[in-house]
């Protein structure tokens, strides 16, 4: 039994990462019914920027100051990068066929990939540990502070984000647009500078995710946001995707299930199981736990 | 499905040509061996953008495990050929060497385009079903399956790669199989099955409603394509003699569809052109290897933003150079739309 809940605490750190990362691909689904394919490299800029920050910002002692400057920089510097993908490359093509956009979408992923392999080299890097650690120990099961910190630091994202959707007059805009782009432009929404902020708001929470893992799994490579980013896809679509509660509830699930296959079953399925997952939602349920039934009108 | 039957027929016919040609072509057309590499890479990459282009331009569905597909075709037929090989050959002691090698060779592309396509039916029945970017995902997500299960089989060699392939696969072969696949998909595609999967494309409901089983064709367009696929992978594996499932990661798959996309979805000499200038650009920046992807990306990007359609769109060559109208009744760039 310790073992389970020591897995559970596990996947429930790994699962807020996931979380983190499927909120930007929700926000963005649902304002442009997009899969963003590059938002998973975002993430992987974030964990460099975070990176390089913290090796110029960390003192001689790893402190709590230092680490929040570094994540809030990573993320301004990626909201940064996401305003300025959506700018370059997906507004001209945003009135074409779906498709198109997609595609486009793989091209910029392509582009970050090979373009972080060029500049930040393509061998592995050794994040720094940033804030001062800790381990507690609750009835045989062991939590470090690393854990503890992803798993509030997310939280508390969340929630920003909740608050931040749901009491203000941008977050209102947001959900305006993701339930009808044409409508709200009618209304006066100017459509172009939500789309903006939602790319800003998911590619900052992306940003924070890569800094977390950074604290947690310490080796970070320019190929890294690839699976992250498919899986925390999935985890947006399990949770229902352009549902918020959904990709969070997705992200803990895809996370804990895979942190029990590898505790329980064999770790080379570690990175089946996610589109395991995948393929069965589809197949049952394909609006996913928390989405909604899109009829498909002629 | 004449096509298919015409095109065994013309399978058989070269197995007797291929003697006659491997003993005559190896010395009189002295290639160098890096340029014969090329051309031989450039083979396997057509029949690969063209199958694509079956299921992505034609009937337009937004296919990304192509390369997983191709994986089943390169081990189960590098499987066959190292297990049943020896005995295939002493059954046949009769025939000439290269009768006997070609025979192995056919029968395991066989087994490989046959065990590609039966992946091809169970990952196409339950995610042809979906639309659009779901079901990118989802091939991507089963292309990504198929490769991790392939890398855990210890009999194909694992995580150590599958070594020890004879070389049985060569320039003639390559550009047989190459025809073979164009020679298929152009007959299916203008075939009223074929516009069968152009109104799907074009516009599903419509189909549906018109009487056409959207479900079963797609399935069978995405079967006949993942076969295809399956064949580029046996013959890959026989070129090289030694493959790993790095080789079919969903890198490859994107590639694919780079070339595809390039040169036109719903183009048969487009897909072509695109799978010639991805390994010329390819090969001629082999110096500056880094920056290759880089300006591929790039690439991409520009003209979707520029030609969302691609070089030659949904037009052939040849009425691309003569003609200025659309083929298969459509507006440019329309595919996939909803």
């Amino acid at each position: 039994m310790t073992t389970f809940f020591q897995q559970l605490v596990n996947g429930l750190s790994l699962g807020s990462i996931y979380a983190l990362i499927a909120l930007g691909y929700t926000m963005v689904y649902g304002v442009l019914r997009l899969i963003n394919f590059a938002h998973g490299d975002v993430y992987m800029i974030g964990a460099y920027v975070g990176y390089y920050l913290s090796r110029r910002l960390r003192g001689d002692e790893p402190s709590i100051v230092s680490a929040l400057l570094v994540m809030l920089g990573a993320m301004l510097a990626c909201a940064a990068l996401g305003v300025l993908i959506e700018r370059l490359a997906y507004r001209p093509v945003r009135r074409e066929a779906r498709l198109t956009l997609l595609i486009t979408s793989i091209g910029v992923s392509l582009f970050l990939e090979n373009m972080a392999q060029l500049v930040f080299g393509p061998d592995p890097k050794f994040f720094p540990s940033l804030a001062p650690r800790a381990d507690f120990q609750i009835g045989g099961v062991r939590l470090t502070s690393e854990q503890l910190t992803v798993i509030a630091v997310s939280f508390l994202l969340m929630i920003l984000l909740r608050f931040f959707i749901l009491k203000t007059r941008t977050g209102k805009a947001m959900r305006a647009v993701s339930f009808s782009l044409d409508a709200s432009k009618l209304m006066g929404i100017s459509t172009d500078r939500i789309i903006a902020v939602t790319f800003a708001l998911g590619s900052a929470l992306a940003a924070a995710a890569g800094v977390l893992i950074g604290m947690q799994i310490p080796k970070i490579d320019p190929l890294m946001g690839i699976l992250y980013g498919l899986k925390a896809f999935v985890a947006a679509v399990l949770g229902g995707i352009g549902s918020i509660p959904g990709a969070v509830l997705g992200g803990l699930l895809i996370g804990t299930s895979e942190v029990m296959v590898v505790g329980y079953l064999s770790s080379t399925f570690r990175d089946a199981i996610a589109f395991g997952i995948l393929i069965l939602v589809l197949i049952l349920r394909p609006q996913g736990l928390l989405g909604r039934v899109q009829k498909e009108k002629v | 499905m004449k096509a298919v039957l015409a095109g065994v027929g013309v399978a058989a016919g070269l197995l007797a040509l291929n003697g006659a040609f491997t003993g005559a072509f190896g010395a009189a057309v002295a290639m160098p061996p890096y340029l014969l590499q090329i051309l031989c890479l450039a083979g396997i990459n057509i029949i690969l953008a063209v199958s694509l282009n079956l299921i992505n331009g034609f009937t337009g569905q937004f296919s990304i495990g192509h390369a997983g597909f191709m994986g089943i075709g390169a081990y189960s037929a590098a499987y066959f050929t190292v297990t049943f090989g020896d005995r295939i050959r002493s059954a046949l002691a009769f025939l000439p060497e290269f009768g006997r090698e070609s025979a192995v060779l056919l029968a395991a592309l066989s087994i490989g385009a046959l065990l590609a396509s039966i992946a091809g039916f169970f990952v196409g029945v339950p995610s042809l079903r979906l639309r659009g970017d779901y079901l990118a995902i989802v091939t991507l997500g089963f292309g990504e399956i198929i490769r991790v299960f392939i890398l855990n089989i210890d009999a194909v060699g694992g995580a150590r790669g599958f070594s020890g392939i004879p070389k049985l696969t060569n320039f003639f072969w390559i550009y047989s199989f190459a025809a073979l696949t164009i020679l298929i998909v152009y007959r299916i595609v203008h075939s009223s099955f074929g516009r069968t999967l152009v109104a799907i494309r074009e516009d599903e409901i419509a189909a549906e409603a018109m009487g056409v089983h959207t479900t079963r064709a797609k399935v069978i367009s995405f079967v006949v394509s993942s076969a295809l696929a399956g064949v580029a992978g046996g013959l890959f594996a026989h070129y090289l003699m030694y493959i790993h499932t790095n080789s079919f990661t969903f890198l490859k798959s994107f590639e694919i569809i780079i070339m595809i996309v390039i040169g036109g979805l719903g183009s048969i000499s487009g897909s072509i052109l695109g799978a010639v200038l991805f390994i010329t650009l390819t090969e001629g920046l082999r110096q500056f290897a880094q920056y290759r992807m880089i300006v591929f990306s790039l690439l991409l990007i520009i003209l979707m933003i520029v030609r969302p359609q691609g070089i030659l769109g949904h037009r052939e060559f040849v009425t691309f150079l003569t003609k200025r109208r659309k083929p298969l009744g459509t507006a440019p760039g329309s595919t996939g739309g909803h």
